[in-house]
């Protein structure tokens, strides 16, 4: 090798790592951007409102007035309530795959099923909801007396649980399945039934695993927007109860992002989208925190 | 007394499994709903004329989604354009300087990057290029698609890249083959069905994304391919027409439904072909 | 990556860029839900003639004025004229060119009652949150003859930005006191009380679904979709119904130079009626504009006020008076781009 071409590979040694290490930085700047942009661009609002923003419900475009309590609480209540319908279905899945049926075609069928709704795109949930969940909800309103709007906390928190399902579930799956099986085995051979074991050892054992799971999907359900959008009736009133429309942080960017006009109503909308992108970072670092101790402690 | 509390127990645990099963059937219930609702009523309006017309006035019946469909191609070969190259560089980076602080510090902006809302992720797009452009395009629909693939691409790579043995790689380097012609030459073409597997299954997650496509490439009532121009898409097209009072319409976007989830469940069934070779 | 592949994505990436070269004449509007039938329908009918290409979403009045001052379209439309202020407000010159007349229907969903009377100072207390039940003695007292359900109403308004919001607020200001007072004009509002829907689609999805349901909607909605709307009470006294004539009845008044004028609680004819506009900047030499695009949205708007209305009946809109047509005219040929007038 000539003296030349090791200077040559040693010129491209350096490129390929400075290349390497431009795109670790372009991810940095990316991230570190949208924050500094959202930040930016909602400042004039956070000065006009200093730091009550989130205490008013009140939102009047006509008269300059923007609280974004009503959409705050909307979306944790969608969220919370969503995550509450989910638990029940993503834990018996996680124990029926990560227990019971580790293989044979009902287990097939039941991932397959986890992975079609992961698949679904969140636009065609909101769709269905519109036309068929929505119509059995008004029903049921009428049957309880209540204004029969069909969609709105209700409507929007069930289809969210829908969506939520597999990522909690698929997560429980694996947790459980990582459960060392001399642990299980000593717990049935001391004559615990399966579901006394499944009790006290394996959920024990998966307890910070199973939340990571719900904290992620919680993330995911803050975060939805097409599918909240179109079924959450769009009112920038304080919900009083699970019937009433109501408007998530997303949905009401959805709604209004394109037509702001006047420089604080855009600035509002963008604190709005500020903070709904700081309670997701925060949700997704500390789920992936616990994941990561997970897979240090193996 | 001992008889009846094992008895006890053992009800117990077969109710558990009664009830863990039962809240498993149950969730099929709106699975097959909606897939018997997207099958009959989205494969009616599927035909020739659907996959090969753009959409008429409102009110005329016929026409089809041909304008979304090249629109759709078009936003995820753009976005793939960037995601590509940059993902796996990205991914090579973050799992070659496993202790360095910048790629800890990468390595955490790609899991935000992974929770930020669509929306959020619409409305910077909106900021950094519609606004400067001052055009809505295929160009900002496919950067905001390119951000959501990102996160996924990396990981995989990144994940694949972990579990190709050190041997390999120091065998490469041993024989006096330059480290980047080892990362490109014998790294990733070994690794190379676990990217590929991230790559489609990123293309899959942004295939039905709509929200960070409403302030970007915002829709087009006519076929274009100008990636300068407003652009239609699939999910756009499904979020108009699911709510406009059309009958004809919803008859278009149960059949864009139907097209697009059949589209992303054979990406996904590739992407699994990819992986288990 | 493999060579191949870095040549295809880099040849499809030049043939987008060619393609993009060739289809230069495609201009974008963005606004107003209401005349969305109207526009499509001639605009189709504008691309068979001249195969230029006008893509118009429509994404709410509010929208197409944002859009326009944020210079991402080649024009705005909307159904609710922008105020001196927010004229003032923009640096450059905004024209308003109208393009057609429209009503806000008050369309209901009681199924068995297909004529209903409404007084302004009602539908204000409706959307008030006042009056909460069909029977009412509000409502009973100006429809003797009916018998009412008890039903709850379900009020329905709109979520986004809204020209039909405007038109239909304007009214309401006007009709009733405790209204202008608590909720103003304008084409977003605090809503008191109901059911936001996303454009005039959405609200009629509503009023479709929901039994017991009001909402105001632009006529053509409400006729497209068989719904019952009430006959509303004009300044006259007259209970009228929306249609051509009674709409272009309203118009019938004094219109200034500029176009922008409420014809809302009008002495004759349907009291909720209204233009709707397109908005385009007097200069059109700004951003990277270049003169053949100036060039193409003066035809375009010239067609659409002259062979463009003949679309107009056909739809359930009102085609512009003449005398209406004629102001528009002055304003296109005002259109200049570098200082040179476009339209010659």
């Amino acid at each position: 090798m000539s003296l030349k071409t090791i200077k040559n590979t040693q010129q491209k040694e350096r490129l390929f790592q400075s290349l390497l290490s431009a795109s670790g930085v372009i991810i940095l700047v990316l991230v570190i951007g949208v924050f500094i942009t959202l930040l930016i661009q909602s400042m004039p609002a956070i000065i006009a409102h200093k730091f009550d923003f989130f205490s008013h419900t009140t939102w009047d475009p006509v008269s300059g007035q923007y609280g974004g309590l009503s959409f705050l609480v909307g979306t944790l209540l969608t969220a919370f309530l969503a995550l509450l319908i989910s638990i029940p279905f993503s834990l018996s899945i996680a124990i029926v795959l990560g227990e019971y049926l580790t293989e044979g075609w009902i287990a097939l069928i039941l991932k397959t099923a986890i992975d079609l709704l992961a698949g679904i795109p969140s636009v065609i949930y909101g769709f269905w909801g519109l036309f068929v969940l929505a119509p059995w909800i008004r029903n049921l309103e009428i049957k309880l007396g209540v204004l029969p709007y069909g969609v709105g906390i209700l409507t929007a928190s069930l289809i969210l649980a829908l969506m939520i399902i597999p990522y909690a579930a698929s997560l429980g799956r694996e947790v459980i399945r990582l459960v060392p099986a001399e642990l299980k085995e000593a717990s049935l051979s001391l004559g615990a039934t399966r579901y006394e074991t499944v009790r006290k050892i394996i959920l024990p054992y998966a307890k910070s695993g199973i939340s990571a799971g719900f904290l992620l999907s919680l993330g995911r359900a803050l975060s939805e927007t097409m599918a909240v959008t179109m079924v959450i009736g769009n009112s920038n009133l304080l919900p009083t109860s699970i019937f009433s429309l109501g408007n998530t942080m997303a949905s009401v960017l959805a709604n209004e992002f394109s037509e702001a006009n006047g420089s604080i109503y855009i600035s509002s909308l963008l604190e709005i989208g500020l903070l709904l992108f700081v309670v997701t970072t925060i949700i997704s670092l500390i789920g992936r925190r616990i994941i990561k101790k997970m897979s240090v402690h193996q | 007394m001992k008889k009846s509390s094992l008895k006890i127990r053992h009800a117990k645990n077969y109710l558990f499994i009664g009830i863990i099963g039962l809240c498993s059937i149950l969730l099929m219930i709106p699975l097959i709903l909606i897939f018997y609702q997207l099958i009959t009523l989205g494969g009616k309006s599927i035909n020739l004329t659907f996959l090969t017309q753009i959409p008429k006035s409102p009110g005329e019946s016929g026409g089809g989604i041909y304008n979304a469909i090249v629109g759709t191609t078009l936003l995820v070969a753009l976005a793939s354009l960037v995601s590509i190259p940059l993902g796996i560089l990205t991914g090579v980076y973050i799992s070659e300087y496993q202790n360095s602080r910048l790629s800890g510090a990468v390595r955490t902006c790609v899991d935000i990057l992974q929770g930020t809302p669509s929306i959020v992720i619409g409305i910077i797009v909106y900021t950094w290029v519609v606004r400067p452009m001052s055009q809505f395009s295929a160009i900002s629909g496919g950067v905001a698609l390119g951000i959501m693939m990102l996160p996924v691409i990396i990981k995989t790579t990144e994940e694949t890249l972990g579990l190709i043995p050190m041997s390999l790689k120091e065998a490469s380097l041993a024989l006096g083959v330059p480290y980047y012609k080892t990362i490109l030459k014998v790294v990733i073409p070994t690794g190379f069905s676990g990217i590929l597997t991230g790559i489609l299954l990123s293309i899959s997650r942004v295939a039905g994304e709509t929200a960070p496509l409403l302030f970007t490439a915002f829709g087009n009532a006519f076929l274009t391919y100008s990636i300068f121009k407003p652009i239609s898409a699939i999910p756009l097209l499904i979020f108009n027409y699911a709510t406009s009072p059309y009958e004809e319409w919803h008859q278009l976007a149960w059949g864009a439904s139907l097209l697009v989830v059949g589209m992303i469940l054979l990406l996904n069934l590739v992407a699994k072909g990819v992986t288990k070779r | 990556m493999k060579p191949w592949r870095t040549h295809f994505l880099t040849s499809l990436l030049i043939t987008g860029l060619c393609i993009s070269s060739t289809h230069a004449t495609e201009i974008l509007g963005a606004g107003a839900t209401f005349p969305y039938p109207l526009y499509s329908k001639m605009l189709s009918a504008y691309n068979m003639k001249t195969n230029i290409k006008v893509n118009y979403q429509s994404i709410g009045s509010g929208g197409g004025i944002r859009q326009l001052l944020n210079k991402t379209v080649d024009f705005g439309a909307t159904d609710g004229f922008m105020s001196d202020q927010e004229l003032k407000n923009s640096r450059e010159a905004i024209l308003h060119i109208p393009m057609s007349l429209g009503a806000v229907s008050i369309a209901y969903n009681l199924p068995g009652i297909t004529k209903l009377k409404l007084t302004g100072a009602v539908i204000a207390n409706i959307y008030l949150g006042q009056i909460k039940t069909w029977n009412d003695p509000q409502i009973q007292k100006i429809n003797p003859r009916i018998k009412l359900p008890a039903t709850q109403i379900v009020v329905a308004h709109r979520s986004d930005g809204s020209g039909t919001s405007a038109i239909f607020t304007d009214y309401l200001c006007k009709v009733s006191l405790p209204w202008q007072q608590k909720v103003g004009q304008g084409t977003s509002l605090n809503w008191p009380t109901g059911i936001g829907a996303k454009g005039n689609e959405g609200v009629a999805g509503i009023l479709k679904l929901a039994p017991g349901s009001i909402g105001y909607i632009e006529i053509i909605y409400a006729k497209q979709n068989k719904m019952t709307y009430a006959e509303i009470q004009n300044k006259a006294g007259q209970f009228v119904s929306p249609s051509l004539e009674t709409i272009a009845a309203a118009s019938d008044i004094k219109i200034p130079a500029d176009t922008r004028v409420s014809i809302t609680d009008s002495k004759k004819g349907y009291p909720i009626s209204g233009f709707t506009w397109i908005i385009v900047y007097k200069n059109q030499n700004y951003g990277n504009r270049k003169e053949s695009q100036a060039q193409d949205l003066t035809n375009l708007l010239w067609w659409m006020t002259h062979d463009g209305q003949a679309y107009s009946a056909a739809l359930d809109y009102v085609s512009l008076p003449k005398s209406v047509v004629a102001k528009a005219e002055i304003l296109i040929k005002s259109i200049s781009y570098n200082g040179v007038k476009v339209k010659k």
